[in-house]
């Protein structure tokens, strides 16, 4: 309801019929909630020129987060009088109030003067009804009977009895948690939504299809153009199929570098498509880059083909999107002495060299280690003989022990030392096996063996 | 083509001469077979032949369990290690890393025998890898050889292995029969190799035991 009607005598929550014998002339519209919320959403979205937060306030009011950017509009009266002008030319009617906090910025564009800029919470709240503290209709209702009639009058009720009285109610029938979030002493932080994807293409199907791998190049190489327009590269795409029966399924795939390169994040979604439920079929297909970076066109090497690492940077999107990204891993070393720490999965595009080989190490190493029997053995030595699965080893020659202590750091207490051996059977088997724990080390009962690694 | 390290005749202190060793760094197709559990005698011969840079190591769920992960402190080589779970996808994974420029080998393990790798399947490797100029290896482990289009496929057996000159109770460097029992344009031969580690070598040599004797056999079997 505009002003022109609230001066014609027309009210809200009045019959449409008698509003209409007050005031004939009245446009009346019919209420369209879902779509009123969706342009609410759009509108909190354009309103980011002023702030880089916004949301959706309830059903009625947006709320930005202008933190450090009035200057940028010539001081605070000067960035409010200037959203109303926007509005305004946009056809829409704004109440505005610049508030520190949340609370107080609602109360007072609903209840304070026009344009209300407040550096005090308490003062400026004082003379407005509850009804600027954001309560439900009982409560408001009980304050109202209980005399409470501003916030100046809550305000000066003892806390004791106020938290007695609304022990048990929520954010929204409690004053005192409302009244402690407009002064700020309750944290009441901002929960926008995501910023709208910046680069986007679409496909409106005249009919509903259950296969979009025959728009998939066209869009991503409009995707790839406006990449391009714009000196960007985009390191996840999600591509978004809208179901005739409002459902929506998207697919993420994620690139290890930045990339604009429509036939590389084609192949990407190669076998993807597949696997997406397109119930009755969709009629609106989305493309959108997230995670978008700058890319600089990069020159071509002499001989005219592409930089190696970007080379790396495409088999890794490559496997990663077909296998999963935890599949592929690049061992990078770690500082430990304790075998299965000495090497942990570091990222595919890892640029740290490898150590070189040490002849004491396998070039496997079976994960977990299998326990071993040994039938006999020389104290403080290898076994003479042992059996793996009911396979008998002789040992015939050895180097050892190589004594790895427990990470105390690390380790639970009461974690054994072990004792590592490299043997060799008498056919050539080359194994490293260990002997976990000492004779009467106080750390459970007799030692066990295991086989940790095997020898080329 | 690197030059071929062993000319033909060579034969040391009057022993039987060391048939030709082929080009281990060729851009082909090639299978190593294992001959039993616990042998880590594939896996160790063809990191020792892997021309330097980034290796694509591709293994299956059977082959991680029953023969162990690569363990870099041993192997001291830029891996890229994907982990898959079938053998149909370690095929896929191959022919992707084979379109790669960033990679100069790469290297697949099939635990047992796998449908999945026909003899299309290997043929499309084949073709792959010599397109792409890249060495392939299939490590085999707990499989007999079916038909395949490897243009080399060897067979390696641990051997004992040779002296450790410090201490003579050590096992030293390893030491691996290795039969090459199908080649493109090369006779099926066996060597007795050494992984010289220190110097990061194989040395290939006739093996030990009258070849008089052991080739009627092999023309009876």
């Amino acid at each position: 309801m505009n002003r022109a009607a609230e001066e014609a005598g027309a009210r809200i929550g009045a019959r449409a019929v008698d509003s209409r014998a007050i005031c004939p002339a009245l446009r009346i519209e019919q209420a369209e909630p879902e779509q009123d919320a969706a342009r609410l959403a759009r509108l909190a979205f354009w309103a980011r020129r002023w702030g880089p937060w916004s949301t959706p306030d309830g059903d009625d009011g947006i709320l930005i987060d202008t933190t450090g950017t009035a200057h940028l509009f010539g001081g605070e009266a000067a960035m409010l009088a200037r959203i109303q002008a926007h509005f305004a030319r946009a056809g829409l009617t704004a109440k505005l109030a610049l508030a520190p906090t949340r609370g107080t910025a609602w109360a007072l564009a609903r209840f304070g003067p026009e344009r209300a800029i407040c550096t005090d919470p308490l003062p400026a709240l004082a003379p407005l009804p509850v009804a600027g503290l954001r309560l439900s209709d009982e409560t408001q209702l009980l304050l109202r009977r209980l005399g409470l009639k501003t916030i100046g009058d809550l305000a000066a009720i003892p806390r004791l009895s106020l938290m007695r009285r609304f022990a048990r109610a929520g954010a929204q029938d409690n004053p005192l948690i409302r009244l402690d979030q407009a002064l700020g002493r309750a944290a009441e932080p901002l929960d926008a939504p995501e910023p709208a994807p910046e680069f986007a293409a679409e496909a409106r199907l005249a009919e509903p299809v259950v296969d979009p791998s025959d728009w998939l190049p066209e869009l991503l190489e409009r995707l790839c153009a406006q990449l391009a327009a714009a000196d960007r590269g985009c390191r996840r795409l999600c591509l978004s199929v809208f179901r005739i029966d409002g459902e929506r399924r998207d697919i993420r795939v994620s690139m290890a570098a930045p990339t604009r390169e429509a036939a590389h994040l084609l192949r990407l979604f190669d076998g993807r498509s597949e696997r997406l439920d397109p119930g009755y079929g969709f009629d609106l297909i989305r493309l959108a880059a997230e995670a978008v970076e700058p890319l600089t066109t990069a020159q071509p090497g002499l001989d005219g083909a592409a930089p190696s690492g970007l080379a790396l940077a495409r088999l890794v999107d490559r496997l990663a999107a077909r296998f999963g990204p935890t599949a592929i891993s690049r061992p990078l070393p770690h500082e430990s002495h304790i075998p299965e720490r000495a090497e942990i999965p570091g990222p595919p595009l890892a640029a740290i060299p490898a150590p070189p080989a040490r002849a004491d190490r396998p070039i496997r190493l079976l994960s977990p280690a299998e326990e071993i029997r040994v039938l006999y053995v020389i104290p403080e030595g290898p076994p003479a003989q042992f059996i793996w699965r009911r396979q008998t080893l002789r040992v015939a020659r050895h180097a050892g022990p190589e004594r790895i202590a427990p990470e105390w750091w690390r380790d639970r207490p009461g974690t054994r030392l072990r004792d590592y051996f490299r043997i060799e059977d008498d056919t050539g088997l080359r194994l490293w096996i260990y002997r976990e724990g000492l004779i009467h080390d106080g750390r459970g009962g007799a030692p066990r063996w295991f086989l940790h690694g095997i020898f080329a | 083509m690197s030059a071929r390290p062993f000319p033909i005749g060579v034969a040391p202190f009057g022993r039987a001469p060391v048939p030709v060793v082929p080009s281990l760094t060729a851009p082909i197709l090639s299978e190593a077979f294992g001959t039993r559990p616990l042998t880590g005698a594939a896996p160790g011969f063809v990191l020792a032949t892997l021309p330097p840079g980034r290796v694509l190591w591709v293994q299956d769920r059977l082959s991680r369990t029953e023969f162990g992960a690569p363990f870099l402190p041993g192997m001291g080589r830029d891996l890229l290690r994907l982990d898959l779970t079938r053998p149909a996808d370690v095929l896929a994974a191959l022919e992707d890393g084979l379109q790669s420029r960033a990679l100069a080998a790469v290297v697949g393990e099939i635990h047992g025998h796998a449908p999945a790798l026909s003899f299309t399947a290997s043929r499309r490797l084949a073709l792959r890898a010599e397109a792409a100029g890249l060495p392939c290896w299939l490590i085999r482990h707990a499989a007999r050889p079916e038909a395949s289009a490897a243009r080399m496929r060897w067979r390696l057996a641990p051997l004992p292995s040779a002296s450790d000159p410090d201490d003579p109770y050590a096992p030293g460097d390893p030491l691996w029969l290795a039969e090459l029992f199908r080649a493109r344009g090369q006779p099926p031969s066996t060597w007795l190799v050494r992984h010289d580690r220190a110097a990061d070598r194989l040395d290939f040599s006739a093996p030990a035991g009258d070849r008089k004797l052991a080739e009627p056999r092999r023309k009876a079997g």
